[in-house]
């Protein structure tokens, strides 16, 4: 028996793609003020399986950088992951196609902000959760709110 | 009593795995005959095969079985090995405990007491064996290419080079095939023209080579070495003697014919060249759309035409020729887009296929290599490739992967965003295959630098919308489902085998495998030979494959057959069927039932008799014979009756 109840929420609406998604204004952005190709990815999922915070991350980072490429900046920008990454910069050491990872996870952070998207709060830290998150973790959202 | 000698082979642990090798010696020098058993752990090597040379002088043998693996691996190398010794090949047998025994079972006891059983087979078998001597045939130094795309024009060049004739067969007016049509070649984005026509010209002028297009086999009998192969040239109605291709009448022709070399993508006439670079650059008129044949008025062309080339009663000519060995290289077709119900069937008019989009992005294509789609002649701005339509689907379409649609269709996407820079290729895929030298490099290139997307999943549904093509596919990265609105859609259907190349192999009496490709010989060992001597197999008749793969793979046929032509005779097998004239009663069963065409009736004897040349010793007729006339050499009956003995475990 599954320990869990219910039905998961509904969360893979269809998306149309056209130019102006794939190619155009949030992906510019992206790309501008990190400096990094993201389509430059593969996908072979290296940053995900490094990364010591996944378990907490609603989308790893693998899938963070394939929704960059389509340019869909719903899904990332509403996404707890920009905020649960630690910024250790594991990723970024291991990507094989040379992406910084983490850089761009910076840019995602930087554009949630300015969209005024509500982001991790100290209330919202559940105590005992907090126990159990990573030191590293806590550090890095706490240096991330006071930029 | 004959001395035979027994080596066992461990194959490693493919047959030591499984089979006890050292109890096989034991027991089967035990039996009459036997003064030697022994194994070894690869009795193929260069030691093991030391090993056999050396006990067959030392222990004067005059019978040898080595129990291996299947004889078609190394039948011959073991007979070499035995002949180098001094030892009459035909004394030397395999006995196969590998694919027959150790591969099927796991039981190592059952394996073990199966594994002594087949040896026990071949000694009864060598005991009768007598010596023979290979049957010398001589050979015609000529080879016959049918069909003239890459593959064949490559191997007529190389068979040509080395000084040995060559007929070229092509069903069309020209040779070229696919390569032909396509507009920039990956990797290096070459011009596919620049690099075929130069070799199209070299074939159409080499000295030793006879181009026959317009033409197809119609019959093929004989042998390795002495085939006899009837040719149909058909009818141009065109004299291409006086002809000087200058192309009036091709202007003047009223008739519209969809233009199969441009997919329907342009017209020509009923008289018409293929494309412009054509070898032999000369029209033919197709006789079911020239309005002449069809109403009887006309002739306009016959007007134009001032040397008067036009013949319109202008027959079928039959070509007899005398051939050594047969390339066969007949290339693939791709699955209509009408078959694919799900992508519009065909009726969409903006869903294309690779080869039409070749066409488009051609300088010498219906639309001087600018991108424009059919419906309505606007350059598109959102154009979808589709991978694997019809590939990989055992279920619905072909279950295998066409291989060379992963490259084409990144090189279509960078083509088309080389010539539409604000436009969007999206690219759907299951998998991305780039096993090709600089391949990958390629891919990494284009998806990283070009703009391309590639959404990994599968289009379900294409439809049309007003003036858009809608695709409905999915996002596996994302997990989600996507809708694009596209302008053009590609689809890179499956590479399938010629429909009439089914034809052409039941009259060369070659095979096809599942999928009705060509069969090779050995998949790893013997890539380019058919299992029937003297015939070769070249480019995507065998499979689908790129240029690079195809032209080396003819090559490989070439130098088979080079190597064929570069002795003075060849040798038949002597194992063949043999008559006791004093037992036949010339009932004729054997002839009927000989699948090489091998028996023949002596009027004047009454007799049947074998043609040794054609004889491939399959045994047909000696088990239809009901007087026991017909008999195999070293296969006779009371060798038979024998090895089913022992085979039973000898009671
Ligand atoms: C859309 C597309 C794009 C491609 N792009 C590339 C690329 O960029 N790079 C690359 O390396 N490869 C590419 N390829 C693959 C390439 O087309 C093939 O590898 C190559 O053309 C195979 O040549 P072939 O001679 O084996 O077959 P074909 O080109 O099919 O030639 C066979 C010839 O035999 C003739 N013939 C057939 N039956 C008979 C008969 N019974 N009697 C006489 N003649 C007969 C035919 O008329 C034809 O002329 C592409 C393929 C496609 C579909
Ligand atoms: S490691 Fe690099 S290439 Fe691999 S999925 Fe992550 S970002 Fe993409
Ligand atoms: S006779 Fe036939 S080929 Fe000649 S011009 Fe008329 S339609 Fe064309």
């Amino acid at each position: 028996m599954s320990e869990r109840t219910g039905l998961a929420p509904p969360k893979s609406p269809p998306v149309r793609l056209t130019r102006e998604t794939v190619s155009g204004g949030f992906k510019k952005r992206v790309i501008e003020l990190s400096g990094q190709n993201m389509d430059s990815c593969y996908q072979c999922g290296n940053c995900s399986s490094g990364c010591p915070v996944a378990q907490e991350m609603d989308i790893l980072p693998n899938r963070i950088m394939r929704l960059a490429q389509l340019g869909l900046k719903d899904d990332i920008i509403h996404s707890a992951t920009l905020w649960i990454c630690a910024s250790c910069f594991q990723c970024t050491v291991r990507c094989p196609r040379g992406i910084d990872i983490q850089g761009v996870m910076d840019t995602l952070r930087q554009i949630a902000l300015d969209e005024g998207v509500d982001h991790f709060g100290p209330d919202q830290i559940d105590p005992e959760q907090a126990a159990s998150v990573p030191q590293p973790g806590l550090v890095g959202v706490y240096r991330k709110l006071s930029t | 009593m004959k001395r035979i000698g027994v080596f066992i082979c461990h194959c490693g642990i493919n047959i030591a795995g499984t089979v006890d090798v050292k109890r096989v010696a034991e027991e089967v020098a035990k039996l009459d005959s036997v003064v030697y058993a022994q194994d070894y752990i690869y009795m193929c090597s260069d030691p093991g095969q030391a090993l056999v040379r050396e006990k067959i002088r030392q222990e004067k043998l005059d019978g040898i079985i080595i129990a291996a693996c299947s004889p078609s691996l190394h039948e011959s190398t073991f007979r070499t090995a035995a002949e180098e010794a001094g030892l009459n090949p035909w004394q030397c047998e395999i006995a196969n405990i590998r694919e027959q025994c150790s591969w099927v079972h796991t039981d190592r006891k059952k394996a073990t007491e199966k594994a002594i059983r087949i040896v026990s087979t071949m000694v009864e078998k060598t005991r009768l064996n007598e010596s023979l001597e290979p049957i010398p045939v001589s050979i015609t130094k000529k080879a016959l290419v049918i069909g003239g795309g890459i593959a064949g024009i490559q191997a007529a060049l190389d068979i040509a080079d080395s000084g040995h004739k060559v007929i070229l067969v092509e069903k069309e007016s020209s040779i070229g095939g696919h390569m032909a049509q396509l507009s920039e070649t990956f990797p290096t984005l070459d011009c596919s023209q620049c690099i075929l026509t130069p070799k199209m010209v070299a074939a159409g002028k080499h000295r030793n080579i006879q181009l026959m297009t317009y033409s197809e086999v119609e019959e093929v009998s004989g042998y390795v070495g002495n085939f006899n192969v009837r040719i149909r040239r058909k009818a141009p109605f065109v004299d291409w003697s006086t002809c000087t291709g200058c192309g009036l009448c091709m202007e003047k022709c009223p008739a519209k014919v969809p233009s199969e070399f441009d997919r329907g993508l342009s017209t020509h006439g009923a008289i018409y060249i293929p494309f412009p670079q054509a070898v032999p650059n000369k029209p033919v008129i197709d006789r079911e759309s020239c309005i002449y044949f069809k109403t009887g008025k006309c002739r306009l062309c016959e007007k134009t035409c001032e040397i008067g080339a036009i013949k319109f009663d202008q027959e079928d000519q039959i070509i007899e020729e005398e051939i050594g060995a047969i390339i066969t290289a007949t290339g693939y077709e791709t699955l209509p887009v009408t078959e694919l119900q799900e992508y519009g069937a065909g009726e969409v008019p903006d869903v294309i296929d690779g080869l039409a989009f070749e066409r488009l992005l051609s300088a010498s294509g219906p639309t001087s290599g600018e991108v424009r789609r059919p419906s309505d002649g606007r350059v598109p701005k959102e154009v979808v490739f589709v991978q694997c339509a019809g590939s990989r689907d055992p279920e619905r379409y072909r279950p295998y992967c066409s291989k060379i649609c992963c490259m084409y269709t990144t090189k279509h996407a960078l083509l088309y965003k080389h010539r539409v820079h604000d436009g969007q290729p999206y690219i759907f895929y299951i998998d991305i295959r780039t096993g090709g030298k600089g391949y990958e490099e390629f891919y990494h290139n284009a998806e990283q630098d070009e703009g391309i997307i590639y959404l990994r999943g599968k289009v379900a549904k294409i439809f049309r919308d007003g003036d858009k093509t809608i695709v409905w596919g999915t996002d596996t990265l994302t997990g989600r489902n996507v809708e694009i609105q596209a302008d053009l859609v590609v689809l890179a259907t499956a590479v399938v085998p010629r429909e009439s190349t089914a034809e052409l192999v039941k009259k060369l009496r070659i095979q096809t495998g599942p999928n009705g490709f060509l069969s090779e010989a050995h998949p790893k060992l013997r890539p380019v030979e058919s299992i029937n001597s003297g015939f070769f197999i070249a480019g995507v008749a065998q499979g689908p494959r790129d240029i690079p793969e195809t032209v080396a793979q003819a090559s490989g046929a070439a130098c088979k057959v080079i190597s064929l032509f570069s002795r003075d005779h060849l040798e038949q097998d002597p194992a063949i069927a043999w008559v006791d004239e004093e037992l036949c009663g010339g009932c004729r069963i054997c002839i009927s039932v000989c699948p090489y065409d091998a028996r023949e009736y002596d009027e004047e004897k009454c007799i049947a008799r074998v043609n040794e040349a054609l004889c491939e010793g399959c045994g047909s007729c000696v088990a239809a014979c009901a007087c026991g006339a017909t008999q195999q050499r070293n296969l006779s009956d009371s060798q038979i009756k024998s090895m089913v003995t022992a085979s039973l475990g000898g009671e």
